[in-house]
């Protein structure tokens, strides 16, 4: 983190060494994050945006796959629309394969950059109360973060409207609430996820502001939570339909920003501890 | 073509009550004597093939009622030759193929064309199931009495459920009149829209989108419900859930015209088999969590399934090295059928009659066809088999052309020494 704060480079760690960012779904800010993480450690960086629109998505993925493989690139930063997609590169290709996101399965960086910020303000994770809220079903960042955060020993609390609620979800050691007073009761960390404009268009939710009313986070609601809760969201946010701005923007009570800064270091320190080892995949 | 005895073979054919050692006569094709002390002399007598079975299992050749031939329309998946070998080598001897190929079987002319062509390979009896919906579009019913009079064996829409309440009770009236029976896929198509595996904790932890299981008992129980209105006959594939299963039981229970089957990844594998989005594991209806394998096993003990099926459903490499969600669902099970049903017999699920009755009186019972039995003056459709012989699954090394197994690496006990059509040795 004081590396990608210095302002230098230290461009010895990766030197030599080619990473491929290999996006299939858009993002520019996890692409950017991944980006600058290898540049600032030296490693000759390339953007490869796959359209998701090209007929077949299989073949394509397969057949970059074979193609990065000729190349001898040694990391991979995957983003993919499918769950299992970077699993299934990773079978096919030597080089460390970094999942950046895989359609509802996993996104292990946001996790990673969420618990590290988390505990440099609150100074640990175990036995804090953190509630993940709004769409659980559809996020990989909600699984990524559930994984982690029960691990290291927080107690964590999914918070949603029952239709984005996935099944099952409590198997995964979580508490599920379906009303956002009592989910966000004795918080620490309110954690909020991006509501995609699909659940509307699929009926699991009837409108933006019904969502807004019943599950965005408002200065009220907020109310509810711990006074020394934190804001958190792993962005890019739908400002008015899960997170009203004066909470978003409120450098009290919001890690937004910093969330974004901790994202660079945690790559940093992925690609650097993936770089070292023999060629395998995470 | 030589004349065949089998000597010192285990005689069993559920169809007969026949359970013994003995010899059995082939000639001209058909069976000619069976039975223990046949007084046949030792030595090679003149004009016999004799067959020494040292104690194997010779059982009627096997009756699959529902699989897909990726002919035609999908014939980089399977051929029927291909699939024909496939059945051979796992002791199938009668097939019944789905009709959602591409042409969907839905006009006379394609169901004598594939009766024909089963008749071709000489290994293998193909009877086509005829498209209860006009290129199984779920939209119009096909004509199904000039289907029936084709030879078609009865009605499905194959992999696809028949949706709309309306439309399956006339198909189910409909079918009533020649005398036949509606297979349905018993699963709620808007509820089983883009999933891709049981909504539970796995397919959550996953990030799959799941189908619930309830999916397969809303379908179960309406069809039920219509089979009462109409007086028809409904038969049920794949049945994999407890739920549905009850629901099945209930229904016979009242005298309705209900059967049901069910295929090996059933009993014998659970959810967990998907693993790390394993996709020779991504089956149709998807594998369930291991309580419903166990209400399987539990009806296939108390009778409540019919039938088990092979469900085959050749699938190309390319359909399947693909991201879990669009890789195609399905698993190829010809050449796996019996071995993985004897895990029934040796977990002592079922006796070993009765497994095999599952294989071959039952099904052929329910097409209302003369195969599945051993009596002299029958065709000599036959399989000779060692029940404790160990072997492994091993995809790309299956007979035929389709190697997408969910049995992959599976260690079995059972295999088919020898399969014989007419007389004919086809495999072995």
């Amino acid at each position: 983190m004081l590396l990608n704060r210095s302002g230098q480079t230290a461009r010895d760690l990766l030197r030599g060494k080619t990473l491929i960012n290999l996006f299939f779904e858009n993002s520019t800010r996890t692409r950017t994050s991944f980006e600058l993480a290898g540049k600032r450690l030296g490693a000759d960086v390339i953007n490869m945006p796959v359209a998701t629109s090209s007929v077949n998505k299989g073949e394509t993925l397969l057949d970059t796959a074979a193609t990065l493989n000729a190349m001898q690139c040694d990391l991979l930063v995957v983003r993919h629309d499918q769950s299992g997609a970077p699993s299934l590169l990773a079978q096919k290709v030597d080089a460390a394969v970094i999942n950046a996101g895989d359609g509802m399965h996993e996104h292990p960086t946001q996790a990673l950059l969420d618990a590290l910020t988390i505990r440099r303000h609150k100074g640990r994770l175990e036995g804090l109360q953190v509630a993940i809220c709004g769409d659980i079903g559809h996020s990989r960042v909600a699984r990524s973060n559930i994984h982690l955060l029960t691990a290291m020993g927080s107690r964590v609390r999914v918070v949603g409207p029952p239709t984005l609620m996935p099944p099952g979800i409590e198997d995964l050691g979580v508490a599920v609430f379906h009303d956002m007073k009592a989910g966000l009761a004795e918080a620490d960390i309110v954690m909020m996820l991006r509501l995609q404009k699909e659940r509307m268009a699929g009926g699991q939710v009837p409108s933006a502001r019904e969502f807004f009313r019943f599950y965005g986070l408002d200065a009220e609601k907020l109310a509810h939570a711990r006074p020394t809760a934190l804001v958190m969201h792993p962005g890019p946010m739908n400002r008015g339909v899960e997170i009203e701005s004066r909470v978003a923007d409120d450098p009290e009570r919001s890690l937004i920003r910093e969330q974004v800064e901790m994202g660079v270091a945690v790559r940093m320190a992925v690609l650097d501890t993936l770089a070292r080892g023999p060629r395998r995949n995470a | 073509m030589g004349d065949t005895l089998f000597r010192g073979v285990h005689l069993l054919d559920p169809a007969t009550g026949l359970d013994c050692l003995g010899e059995l006569l082939v000639r001209e094709g058909t069976i000619a004597d069976l039975g223990s002390g046949l007084g046949v002399p030792d030595g090679a007598p003149e004009g016999l093939d004799v067959i020494e079975g040292n104690g194997a299992v010779l059982c009627p050749g096997l009756v699959d009622m529902r699989a897909s031939l990726g002919e035609p329309g999908f014939e980089y998946r399977e051929t029927i030759t291909s699939a024909a070998a496939a059945a051979a080598a796992g002791g199938i001897t009668t097939l019944a193929c789905l009709p959602d190929s591409q042409p969907a079987i839905d006009d006379p002319a394609l169901v004598r064309l594939l009766t024909a062509r089963g008749e071709e390979t000489g290994s293998l009896t193909i009877l086509p199931y005829g498209a209860v919906t006009r290129g199984c579009a779920g939209e119009a019913l096909a004509e199904l009495g000039l289907l029936r009079e084709a030879g078609a064996v009865a009605f499905s829409d194959g992999t696809r459920t028949i949706g709309p309440a309306r439309l399956m009770r006339l198909a189910l009236s409909y079918a009533r009149g020649f005398g036949t029976m509606i297979v349905q896929h018993p699963e709620e198509p808007t509820l089983a829209a883009g999933g891709a595996a049981t909504e539970g904790k796995l397919a959550t932890r996953l990030g799959l989108a799941g189908i619930p299981a309830a999916a397969e008992a809303i379908q179960v129980a309406r069809d039920i419900r219509l089979a009462q209105l109409t007086e028809g006959a409904v038969h049920f594939a794949h049945v994999s859930t407890a739920e549905a299963l009850d629901l099945i039981r209930a229904a016979k229970e009242d005298g309705l015209d209900v059967t049901c089957d069910t295929a090996p990844p059933y009993f014998d594998l659970n959810e967990t088999a998907i693993g790390d989005f394993r996709t020779y594991a991504k089956l149709s209806p998807p594998l369930r969590p291991e309580a419903d394998r166990q209400a399987v096993c539990r009806a296939l003990a108390d009778g409540t399934i019919d039938a088990i099926v092979s469900d085959h459903q050749p699938r190309d490499a390319d359909d399947k090295r693909l991201p879990f969600a669009q890789a195609a669902p399905g698993g190829a099970g010809l050449a796996t059928l019996l071995a993985v049903t004897l895990v029934l017999v040796h977990n002592g699920i079922l006796p070993l009659g009765r497994a095999l009755a599952l294989l071959t009186e039952r099904p052929a019972r329910l097409l209302g066809i003369p195969a599945g039995r051993l009596a002299a003056g029958r065709a000599a459709d036959l399989c000779l088999f060692h029940p404790e012989r160990a072997w492994q699954v091993e995809a790309g090394k299956l007979a035929g052309k389709a190697q997408n197994t969910p049995f992959d690496g599976r260690a079995l006990e059972g295999r088919v020494l020898g399969t014989w059509k007419g007389g004919r040795r086809v495999f072995g």
